[in-house]
């Protein structure tokens, strides 16, 4: 078989895609929590009649254009390389989760050429109740898309509602296939982790504004609703996180085996809080465990049994270290997100919250958290399936597109090149939005609408 | 095959058809005015001519992935087969169209330092154009596939006949531009569009004549689609409407119209469409799969149809209602941005 530096077509083309999608997800991840964040800044607005609240939802709308933009650019080619590196998967399970992203692309244009625009361009055109209405549809939109995607990546961890014929899965029943077994649980799981990451993003901006001493009252606002978020979901995640375990555990034992690196299914299982897993010789080296609290997270039971890896074939079973580790990357932020949330509440108690120098500093560096736990963790799910592509019905190295590894290679350098540059432009000029703050929000003539990244520019006149 | 099975691939097929329709000329005339910004070298020309298709760009590119993903959901082996066999080009597009679309509003940013803005976006709508038109060639050109996979090669769609279909399209789409241009715009701007417009309708009306001597001379199933008595008859049409509407939009140009040479350029574009439509019906993999038997599941075809009948009709509203919002010619100085 053909390779490039020692990677085949396969290898390269997952590689391609983890690259791509990895780009994608972090912002319409961004824009469902942030969407949220600004129709509930719009409800407050209209309650209370108080102007701050109508100058931040003003402010976070151009970045959430910003952000909307970068993940419609990114995600016309997500549709086109599932055929491009894909074809075999996509021609297997076509049948059944095909109409799941069809319908998740209807939503996002159907959203896009109707509420979004009175969102970005109707502020001085439509009464304050039609805009927050126009708000509060594009945050439930966003979920929506959110919706399809995961109802089909979800049946690609556990299929459901189908037959296979002649090798194709073909659709049996709707509602199973889009309710299979995984779906509910991922679904919260990743719905919480974009309001996480949202809530982070705005604490953070806050407790920077706090420190500049700029924009007092819109800072003191974002700081409050930011914590608040994270205070009450960083432990509800911990919870659905741990029922998303059990499921898994049910449906995917063997993804749990790599997420534990428990080799041994006849013994009660430790946690692990650090080793390195040697797949060569089936067990742990340098390992740091709590005795039995595996089985009792896993098995509410500190004596219950669960399948180890050794219980599977080698060639059923996940590659462990990256699994293993990229999951105690996610645990390890999710915890550090739970003490944020306590420590700023208590500070809160005691009217210390705001002249706190030091943990405001501690936050305003924490905005990337939840990326990184969202990437980590879907390293979890995604490599914890493999080596199946679609769980137990395709496996990864069937589904790719009879194409050339140096093809597939040549593809990915120039994906490389053109995201680095593209994204990282697109990046530090949300950054340098940030950096102004609220206060570039000038009530200016109504302009002529365009499209969603050029409303940041109409505020952002005097460097255009 | 039942009613069901026979009908449903077809409504797919016109569905899809329709988005292909839509995005080629939609995105053709905003392509179409980045092949022609070298030609526009000063920059509040370049910023009159950007900001005529800016309100535009991200909604006629959205019917691109409406087609990809149409395809995939309605014709599932249709797509497994042909986005392999065009790896390379389609992912140029798409790159290509990343670097352009960005363009629209980095260059405002990055000003004065936007120069390399203006390349991205020339160069990416060119590249686009033309990786189209090989995407376009390649598959006329009949696809290698057994057993229902793609069989062929890496480089299979690198043909002289296929890097002649880009350059077509390159020159096609610069057309739709340029007469997109003589409606939304006043001036030097507008002259210079009409005086490019010319030579630009001669080019392409070259290509559909020589892609139309060609097809039918290499590939015998096209010349007896064509040749054959009674369809003779019916399908000369076609060319004659062809020339009618090249005179039209010829002196639309010459005379000075304001909508007929763009209206025209359309008319010729969905022409050569429907001449393409004819040689290789009902083939969606020309000559080895026919959209019956790429077609998905009943079932799947239905489930999605429910939600696109109900949203795409919405969706052109929409459109409709964007274009007549900014009606009009643009003045030099005016903007969206």
């Amino acid at each position: 078989m053909e390779t490039i530096a020692g990677m085949d077509a396969t290898l390269l083309a997952r590689i391609q895609f983890a690259f791509t999608i990895s780009f994608h997800i972090i912002f319409p991840a961004f824009s469902i929590g942030l969407s949220a964040f600004i129709a509930t800044l719009e409800i407050l607005w209209l309650r209370s009649g108080e102007q701050h609240y109508h100058t931040l939802a003003r402010f976070w709308t151009k970045i959430f254009a910003v952000s909307f933009a970068m993940g419609v650019v990114s995600g016309i080619v997500l549709s086109y390389q599932i055929g491009t590196n894909w074809s075999r998967f996509s021609e297997v399970v076509g049948n059944t989760i095909g109409p799941l992203l069809g319908y998740e692309v209807l939503t996002a244009f159907f959203l896009e050429a109707s509420f979004l625009g009175v969102m970005l361009f109707g502020w001085n055109r439509v009464p304050p109740w039609l805009h927050t209405l126009s708000s509060i549809v594009v945050a439930l939109g966003t979920a929506l898309s959110g919706f399809w995607i995961l109802a089909a990546n979800s049946w690609m961890h556990t299929p459901d509602g189908f037959e296979m014929r002649g090798g194709i899965a073909y659709p049996t029943d709707w509602s199973d296939i889009i309710f299979n077994p995984s779906f509910p649980y991922r679904f919260t799981h990743m719905m919480i982790a974009t309001y996480l990451t949202t809530s982070l993003v705005v604490l953070a901006a806050g407790a920077r504004y706090i420190l500049q001493g700029r924009f007092e009252r819109e800072a003191r606002t974002m700081v409050r609703m930011g914590l608040g978020m994270v205070a009450v979901l960083a432990p509800v995640q911990l919870v659905v996180g741990d029922l998303h375990g059990l499921n898994t555990l049910e449906h995917q034992p063997v993804k749990v085996a790599a997420i534990e690196a428990h080799w041994d299914g006849s013994k009660p299982a430790p946690f692990v809080i650090f080793a390195w897993p040697d797949e060569e010789a089936e067990r742990n080296v340098a390992e740091l465990s709590i005795p039995y609290a595996g089985s009792l997270v896993l098995k509410h039971d500190p004596q219950g049994l669960f399948p180890g890896l050794r219980d599977f074939p080698e060639d059923e079973r996940p590659p462990v270290v990256p699994v293993f580790f990229s999951f105690r990357l996610m645990l390890g932020i999710g915890l550090l997100m739970i003490a944020i949330g306590i420590a700023g509440v208590l500070l809160w108690w005691r009217k210390r919250l705001f002249v706190h120098r030091r943990y405001l500093t501690f936050v305003s560096y924490c905005w990337p958290l939840g990326f990184i736990a969202i990437l980590a963790g879907w390293m979890v799910t995604e490599i914890g399936r493999q080596p199946w592509i679609a769980y137990g019905l395709l496996r990864t190295a069937d589904a790719v597109s009879p194409v050339a590894a140096g093809t597939v290679a040549l593809s990915l350098v120039m994906f490389v090149v053109v995201y680095v540059v593209v994204f990282s432009v697109g990046i530090l000029y949300v950054y340098r939005m940030l950096g102004k703050g609220p206060a570039m929000v000038a009530p200016g003539p109504a302009a002529m609408p365009n499209r969603p990244l050029s409303v940041v520019q109409r505020a952002d006149g005097d460097t255009a | 095959m039942s009613n069901l099975e026979y009908t449903l691939p077809v409504i797919w097929a016109l569905l899809i058809g329709l988005s292909v329709a839509l995005y080629v000329v939609l995105d053709g005339f905003d392509l179409g005015i980045g092949i022609l910004f070298p030609f526009y070298p000063k920059e509040a020309e370049r910023d009159l001519v950007m900001n005529s298709v800016a309100p535009f760009w991200d909604g006629n590119e959205t019917w691109l992935v409406m087609g990809g993903v149409g395809l995939w959901v309605a014709f599932p082996k249709a797509y497994a087969v042909v986005l392999p066999a065009v790896y390379l080009p389609v992912i140029v597009m798409l790159l290509a169209l990343i670097f352009r679309g960005v363009a629209f509003e980095f260059r405002w940013v990055a000003k004065p330092h936007h120069r390399k803005w203006d390349i991205a976006f020339a160069a990416g709508s060119t590249i686009a154009a033309f990786a189209q038109g090989v995407v376009l060639g390649a598959i006329l050109q009949e696809i290698r596939v057994e057993n229902g996979q793609f069989a062929g090669g890496a480089l299979d769609w690198f043909t002289p006949f296929s890097l002649m279909c880009g350059v077509a399209l390159v020159v096609g789409y610069a057309l739709l531009g340029a007469t997109w241009l003589m409606m939304k715009t006043a001036g030097d701007v507008e002259d210079r569009a009409r005086r490019m417009g010319v030579p630009l309708l001669f080019g392409l009306l070259g290509f559909i004549v020589l892609v139309s001597i060609w097809t039918p001379l290499e590939i015998e199933r096209i010349s007896q689609r064509w040749f054959s008595v009674p369809n003779f008859y019916a399908l000369s049409q076609v060319p004659l409407a062809t020339l009618l509407l090249a005179w039209l939009c010829w002196r639309g140009i010459r005379k000075g119209r304001a909508i007929t040479p763009f209206a025209s350029a359309i008319g010729l574009f969905l022409l050569a469409y429907a001449g393409l439509v004819i040689s290789n019906a009902p083939y969606l993999v020309p000559p080895s799969i026919t959209l019956w038997q790429a077609a998905a599941h009943p079932s799947s075809q239905v489930f999605f149809l429910i939600g696109a009948v109900i949203l795409i009709p919405l969706i052109l509203v929409y459109f409709v209602f964007v274009f007549w919002l900014f009606r009009g010619k643009l003045k030099p100085g005016e903007g969206y941005h």
